[in-house]
């Protein structure tokens, strides 16, 4: 089967409150733009398209049918659609490659998370017959997990601020990034609490956004770029959606995508990881066996900026940048979905040899 | 041509959506909630010995359904546990509580629910709590209003409701407050409609005028160009007679809805048409806007009330064929 390439990545700016619509259209254009003039293709050389995009956050129904206007869709083109992050639609667009009905694919994701009132609207991802009924916020479930792990003696408050601090001094380098920032450990510990255990600066912020990768077969993947990044391996995995029947302060199924996608204690240069909130930072580390060595999310990741639907892909794309530039050899990218790191994606991608 | 500003600012109001979910339950999902109705927390007990609360409906490690449904206490301890300052629409308390994961006597799995302390000072985990009932259960999660602190003394076991009916379907209303906003180009549609007049906008690839503009050209995926103000008055492309009354309808019916294309446009919008007997209307009759009194006017197409036959001579089929 084909082996695939990232072979170009856009995003556009993180922001709080963006002033467009919840279809995504106003963000996408310029995005796709930029991905045409970096690979000379245009839309109707894109084999198959993919978005992830959810109607709950966008407050009308089948918002990626609107979205498809940033496109250009006549004559029709090949099309998908997931109720997920964006890195999951890459993974559909991936396994359309491999499938060599395709050589080429576009992934997107969208969100306009400023449109709602976000943390109670992921209560809804939550299981609907025992848990939802009650609205409980995605922070608060964040704030459940932390604890976990604080009263085990697994991390302190003070290694969550360090992840806080870390990612938006590396922000400071990122032109999208939402935040940034260079407060040390103590200054933040200063702060109160948003959500006992938390404080803001453990939470992604509410952000605006969309992101957009070009995928390639290997074959023609030099066309569009001279160091494309290959993916060698990727994979999700899920877990249970009884909240209470699972072990909150570790992630099994992202250490099983992890294996799945070959990670075998392989060495990285970069390893962007999409964790929403500090403490689950320290849970992937742990999952996947990154030890001190690797550059972990120097463009800020989630913390310095997390656009819903499109925050996982962005880690993809930002890793797979750092190949692109011929910065990184090996790079790692991980995607998460649903409460409290209930679903995984991991994404190995090397320099070609 | 009137030059139309481009907003600084776009529309954007407020829309309420709602929906009340109505989810059958199936075997063990009814036994919990049916427990719940008679002041009872069940749980479902799996192949590794766990007592599932709430119960699991699969078993996690072979897969098979849960049917070994275990009473469990309304007491237990707090195993983890996370302030609110400030309470959102639809939880369980308008002031600040806690959320707590509640490991119940009996269960091996906690329970997530509220926990009604005056303030994060008075929680620790491990600290013992007891659930507090709603007066009239009636067999979903909020039949327990939350969980208070058990004070030392032995708990009084809470009377049970009646034996009732097993509970087979919950009713969970959903409701989210969404900001929406209109695109820029939309904006300047609605505002020049403001001021009774029809705007759109050319697509500088395939030079189509779609009224209402769009953000991208469907066909070309970029921006659209230049503004195009266009005439009241066009053709009827397609066209349907209602007959069937429905909720909410503001005419009485036969009434006829039809596609209406713009002089100058190259999409056509939906419309009524009124004026004549819906059997008179046709494809190509040229029709014309009948305009609501200027003082109803606001940001909107409803400004036109409906349109009406010109009678004029009908526009040939191959004028509009491609509009269809």
């Amino acid at each position: 089967m084909a082996d695939v390439a990232v072979v170009a990545f856009a995003q556009a700016p993180q922001e709080r409150h963006s002033s467009g619509t919840t279809n995504g259209v106003e963000a996408l254009v310029p995005v796709f733009g930029q991905l045409y003039a970096s690979t000379g293709l245009t839309n109707r050389d894109i084999g198959f398209w993919c978005s992830g995009s959810s109607d709950y956050l966008s407050g009308r129904a089948f918002s990626f049918i609107s979205a498809l206007d940033a496109i250009g869709t006549f004559p029709p083109i090949a099309e998908s659609h997931v109720e997920a992050d964006g890195a999951w639609a890459l993974y559909e667009a991936w396994l359309k490659i491999k499938t060599g009905e395709v050589d080429t694919a576009l992934a997107y994701g969208f969100g306009k998370s400023s449109a709602g009132l976000l943390r109670r609207t992921l209560a809804l991802q939550l299981d609907p017959y025992t848990v939802a009924p009650l609205w409980p916020d995605s922070v608060s479930i964040a704030g459940l997990q932390a604890r976990l792990g604080l009263d085990a003696g697994l991390w302190t408050e003070r290694d969550m601020a360090e992840v806080a601090v870390r990612s938006r001094r590396d922000a400071e380098t990122n032109p999208n990034a939402q935040l940034q920032g260079s407060k040390d450990v103590d200054e933040l510990l200063a702060e109160p609490y948003f959500a006992d255990p938390l404080r803001k600066h453990d939470c992604a912020p509410i952000t605006d956004g969309a992101a957009a990768i070009v995928l390639a077969s290997v074959e023609r993947a030099t066309e569009f770029t001279e160091n494309p990044a290959v993916i060698t391996g990727i994979a999700h995995r899920i877990e249970s959606s009884h909240l209470g029947g699972r072990d909150l302060t570790s992630s099994p199924s992202t250490a099983a995508a992890g294996g799945a996608a070959g990670l075998d204690g392989a060495r990285f240069d970069v390893a962007e990881l999409h964790a929403p909130f500090s403490h689950q930072e320290l849970i992937l580390r742990s999952a996947l066996g990154l030890d001190g060595d690797v550059h972990i999310n120097p463009s800020g990741g989630p913390l310095a900026g997390n656009p819903m639907f499109a925050g996982g892909l962005t880690r993809i794309g930002e890793a797979a940048n750092r190949i692109l530039s011929g910065e990184a050899g090996r790079a790692l990218a991980h995607a998460t979905s649903g409460p409290a790191l209930q679903q995984n994606l991991v994404c190995v991608m090397e320099a070609a040899r | 041509m009137t030059v139309t500003q481009t907003p600084s600012t776009p529309l954007s109001a407020p829309i309420e959506l709602s929906f009340d979910y109505t989810r059958s339950l199936g075997p063990t999902l009814s036994a919990f909630m049916t427990g719940l109705a008679e002041r009872r927390i069940v749980g479902a007990r799996a192949s590794d010995g766990r007592v599932f609360v709430p119960p699991a409906e699969f078993d996690p490690v072979t897969a098979q359904p849960l049917t070994d449904m275990v009473d469990v206490a309304d007491e237990g301890s707090v195993v983890s546990w996370t302030w609110v300052p400030e309470a959102l629409p639809g939880q369980p308390f308008d002031r600040p509580f806690a959320w707590a994961l509640i490991l119940l006597d009996g269960a091996d799995t906690p329970l997530l629910h509220a926990l009604d302390v005056p303030s994060a000072g008075a929680i620790a985990t491990g600290m013992r709590v007891r659930a507090r009932w709603t007066d009239s259960p009636v067999g979903n999660m909020n039949d327990i209003a939350c969980f208070v602190p058990a004070d030392g003394a032995a708990a009084p076991r809470t009377a049970t409701a009646t034996r009732v009916e097993p509970v087979e379907v919950i009713t969970t209303p959903v409701q989210l407050t969404v900001q929406h906003s209109a695109s820029i180009e939309e904006t300047n549609y609605l505002k020049a409609l403001e001021q009774g007049r029809l705007v759109g906008q050319r697509c500088p690839v395939c030079k189509k005028v779609y009224i209402p503009p769009r953000s991208a050209c469907p066909t070309d995926g970029v921006p659209p160009g230049e503004y195009v103000e266009l005439p009241d008055r066009g053709i009827v492309t397609t066209f349907c007679i209602v007959n069937v009354p429905f909720l909410g309808q503001k005419i009485k019916p036969p009434y006829v809805a039809a596609y209406v294309l713009l002089d100058g446009a190259d999409i056509p919008f939906l419309h009524l048409i009124l004026g004549c007997e819906a059997s008179e209307v046709r494809m190509g009759m040229r029709v014309e806007a009948a305009w609501r009194p200027r003082e109803e006017w606001g940001p909107t197409l409803q400004n036109i009330e409906y349109f009406r036959p010109t009678g004029e001579p009908d526009a040939d089929y191959d004028s509009y064929k491609e509009h269809l």
